[in-house]
């Protein structure tokens, strides 16, 4: 159900609405993140190769996706929701606003099992700490190397109470680690230069040299290479495995649009979607096609083990684990 | 200050003024703890983010005003080539988008910056900022200039007799100190300190960065985390209570200590100083004055440098976003001193508790959290339309609304001294209505009115504040552009918008500026 509009407000409104609105075409809305509408994320394409098969208008709303489902509740007008991250999973399942995807995941290429049936994941990487060669001539070998490197090797990481990949590096150490991850973060202490409330402020801090190495995914070396032919930065390779990340989309239960949201699930999977995930995203595609990678990608180191936790799991240590590092972090 | 029969401006503009920002700030509370339910309760670790913030913002606030006393006098009583141009740059830091501002303080401070260079050069150890040091850096780069600008106004209401006088009774610079900087001092300084510590209490991305870790935790985190991570409505609304709870007494001590100073009425002429002459005075002019120069232009030279190769690198969607941001900014800078002006109307007509309990109610607009006051106005607005269809009204009305307690403050002292000093005077004549507004009030004002203006659409191009709800991809504002390019990996283009930001921020800044600056006397 969507709100009524009063009259002044829908003059106002199509003046603003685009032309699709005027010829009558269904819209399909779509709430994602911030990055994905930009020209600099997936969202244009997904926008035209959907709009090209569909004859209907697709809609991005970008922003604090999960905390506008939740306001919104069962009056939201979102079709789909795209873009939300492992960690939000159970939070967002806890809705109730998001139905059954209904899709076969068994052509899914990632390094995990998934079998959940209401989140269909479209891009995957892990967790990683990227370094510069040209900085870090040794770079440890191991989580274990890592741990008992000279204190001046410092890293930047993200905060877990404001950022996925914060909290993915505080389950990260949990999952290598259990019961000795305090001691683990007593060790990794000394090295965190600073904690940033999100992904970018420590990426940016990292790139201008402030710190040796920054907490980010996999791929992250990706991007410099392709994009800036720039060899020098790469993810330093654990054996005791990286934790798992990936983007998800779901369809709501409310929808006023259901064959479009259903439309929407099978476009993610197909060959035109998940081929240009990996430079539209900087990550691996949910499900690897023909030539899905550029050999450059393809050619990126990976881990032998991927850690993840189930989302009962996860759900049940966040809080501890969250205590736990803010405890030692302070002391 | 009380009016009797004469009132030469009426209230109720003022009134209104008011209302909407109360209604608004207050709304948005409102429907946020009626959607929770009730407020939950205040917990141990809250209470230590309060006491960590509190002590960080009055640390920070203390600090940057105390430093700009000294600054502000040397700039006040010297004439250098070049003056106009360092109080023109002084604008800048406090309109910079934060993350800016720390990157181009870490590329001079940090651990790879100049200053650990140099040490490293002359075999001295590094110094390391992170932790609460780190902060009160960054807090006093960016609010230390604003001092400066709020205290020159200070000086500048001063009327010139009163210097002339000073000369006349041989008053050295301790007995100008004495008898009219103290007293004018006493008048302003109080809020120009609150505003700083209110400033200070809402950061947010300084103390995360700069703090080096968990153990700076404030308010406005906690609110964050309440929001995003535990989607506990009651308990952002309980934190964000806490925080306007804070300022409120901030504001409270701030107006208790505020004495109005009483010079009396001038001929509005340019000022001389006849009390500068001593050698080492000018010295310790000249190198203060230089030290300040040099801690607050190296970081916005680096900032620079590392921006301005990529401006026009930049494809056209930020430009677009430019000219979105300036129609933005503009429009919000004409409500916010409309707003501050009505209200300041009113403030110089009450009694004094009257009037210091309006002056308090307008600060709380500044320390309402943004994320709180987003939420509230999403949820009401939901009720009748649709959002994000009116994503750009909402962002510009909010914005007004945070920048109005800026150019309140700003406004104040000079509404203050036309209003005791001409009011009685323009009854007597019969001068009202627009012939007094434009021979009274705006040759007083004009100054501070053009001051208020740059200042308000300098904030409100660098505000990021509501959009976390109330994005449009459609029409993406600049900052949005910054946030978005720097999480696509492209800091170069990032820092290149930044720069482009920060040009935007200054150009209107200076464009609103300009027009004040006909009596030249700051």
């Amino acid at each position: 159900m969507r709100p009524i509009l009063s009259p002044a407000l829908m003059i106002a409104g199509s003046l603003m609405a685009s032309s699709a609105l005027a010829e009558g075409k269904p819209e399909l809305i779509v709430y994602a993140p911030d990055y994905f509408a930009s020209e600099w994320g997936p969202g244009p394409q997904i926008e035209k190769g959907f709009e090209g098969r569909c004859g209907c208008d697709l809609q991005f709303r970008t922003g604090d996706l999960l905390t506008r489902l939740r306001l919104e509740g069962d009056t939201t007008p979102a079709d789909v929701v795209i873009g939300l991250t492992t960690d939000q999973t159970a939070a967002a399942r806890a809705t109730g606003l998001l139905a059954d995807h209904g899709k076969d995941l068994s052509t899914l290429t990632l390094p995990i099992a998934w079998t959940d049936p209401v989140f269909v994941p479209f891009n995957w990487g892990e967790a990683a700490f990227i370094y510069d060669k040209n900085r870090l001539a040794t770079p440890p070998a191991s989580f274990a190397a890592f741990l008992t490197a000279p204190d001046d090797l410092k890293i930047v990481i993200q905060d877990p109470r404001s950022s996925p990949s914060g909290l993915a590096l505080l389950l990260w150490v949990k999952a290598v680690y259990g019961d000795t991850s305090g001691d683990a973060w007593r060790a990794l202490k000394p090295k965190v230069l600073t904690v940033t409330p999100g992904w970018s402020e420590a990426y940016g801090l990292f790139t201008s040299g402030e710190a040796d190495m920054v907490l980010s995914y996999i791929t992250s070396p990706a991007y410099h290479i392709i994009a800036e032919h720039d060899l020098t930065k790469a993810a330093l390779i654990f054996p005791e495995g990286h934790y798992f990340t990936a983007e998800l989309v779901a369809k709501t239960g409310t929808t006023d649009q259901p064959a479009l949201a259903d439309a929407f699930l099978d476009y993610v999977l197909s060959d035109d979607f998940q081929g240009m995930i990996a430079t539209a995203n900087w990550s691996y595609p949910a499900r690897m096609t023909e030539g899905g990678l550029p050999p450059e990608f393809a050619a990126l180191a990976r881990p032998e083990k991927t850690l993840f936790l189930t989302e009962t799991e996860a759900e049940m240590i966040r809080g501890p684990v969250i205590d736990e590092w803010l405890s030692i972090m302070s002391e | 200050m009380a009016r009797g029969a004469f009132e030469i401006v009426p209230r109720w503009p003022g009134a209104l003024a008011l209302g909407l920002v109360m209604a608004l700030v207050l709304g948005a509370f409102g429907a946020v703890i009626a959607r929770a339910g009730a407020l939950s309760g205040i917990t141990t670790a809250d209470w230590a983010a309060a006491r960590f913030t509190v002590m960080q913002a009055g640390l920070s606030a203390l600090l940057s005003a105390g430093l700009a006393v000294p600054v502000a006098r040397a700039l006040a009583r010297r004439h250098f080539p070049g003056r106009h141009l360092v109080i023109v740059a002084l604008g800048a830091p406090f309109i910079l988008p934060v993350i800016v501002a720390v990157m181009g303080l870490l590329a001079i401070f940090g651990r790879a910056g100049w200053l650990n260079a140099g040490l490293a050069l002359l075999g001295l150890p590094k110094v390391s900022l992170y932790g609460l040091d780190g902060i009160l850096l960054a807090h006093v780069f960016l609010n230390l200039p604003f001092a400066v600008r709020l205290l020159l106004n200070g000086w500048a209401s001063v009327p010139s007799e009163r210097f002339r006088l000073a000369a006349a009774l041989d008053f050295g610079p301790r007995d100008v100190w004495r008898h009219i900087e103290r007293p004018m001092l006493r008048a302003v300084l109080p809020g120009v300190t609150l505003a700083i510590f209110l400033v200070c209490l809402t950061s947010f991305t300084v103390i995360l960065v700069m703090g080096g870790g968990p153990r700076a935790t404030t308010l406005e985190l906690a609110i964050y985390q309440a929001f995003r991570l535990e989607f506990d409505l009651g308990h952002a609304a309980a934190l964000a209570s806490l925080q306007m709870a804070l300022s409120l007494a901030a504001a409270g001590l701030s107006l208790a200590v505020a004495r109005p100073a009483a010079f009396g009425a001038g001929l509005g002429r340019i000022a001389d100083r006849w009390d500068r002459t001593s050698r080492s005075l000018q010295i310790f002019d000249a190198t203060l004055l230089a030290a300040t120069g040099l801690f607050i232009a190296t970081p916005m030279l680096a900032v620079l440098a590392s921006g301005l190769p990529w401006i026009t690198d930049l494809p056209r969607s930020v430009w677009m976003a430019a000219g979105r941001t300036v129609i933005i900014a503009m429009a919000a800078a004409l409500i916010a001193v409309s707003l501050a002006v009505a209200t300041g109307f009113l403030i110089t007509s009450l009694s004094t508790r009257a009037a210091r309990l309006t002056d308090a109610a307008v600060m709380l607009a500044m320390t309402a959290s943004p994320l709180v006051v987003g939420t509230g106005l999403f949820l009401i607005l939901r009720t009748f339309t649709d959002p994000i269809a009116l994503a750009l009204p909402v962002v510009v009305l909010v914005n007004a609304v945070m920048a109005m307690p800026f150019c309140l403050r700003v406004l104040l002292p000079g509404l203050a001294v036309l209003r005791a000093d001409y009011d009685r005077l323009s009854a007597s004549l019969g001068v009202t209505g627009a012939h007094w507004a434009r021979r009274v009030a705006l040759p007083r004002l004009r100054r501070p009115l053009a001051f208020a203006g740059g200042l308000a659409a300098a904030l409100s191009a660098g505000d990021l504040g509501v959009v976390a709800l109330f994005a449009d991809p459609g029409h993406a504002t600049l900052p949005m552009q910054v946030y978005v390019l720097a999480g696509a990996y492209r800091t170069d283009q990032a820092a290149g918008a930044a720069i482009l930001l920060v040009l935007i921020a200054f150009g209107l800044f200076r464009l609103f500026d300009r027009l004040g600056d006909r009596d030249a006397d700051l």
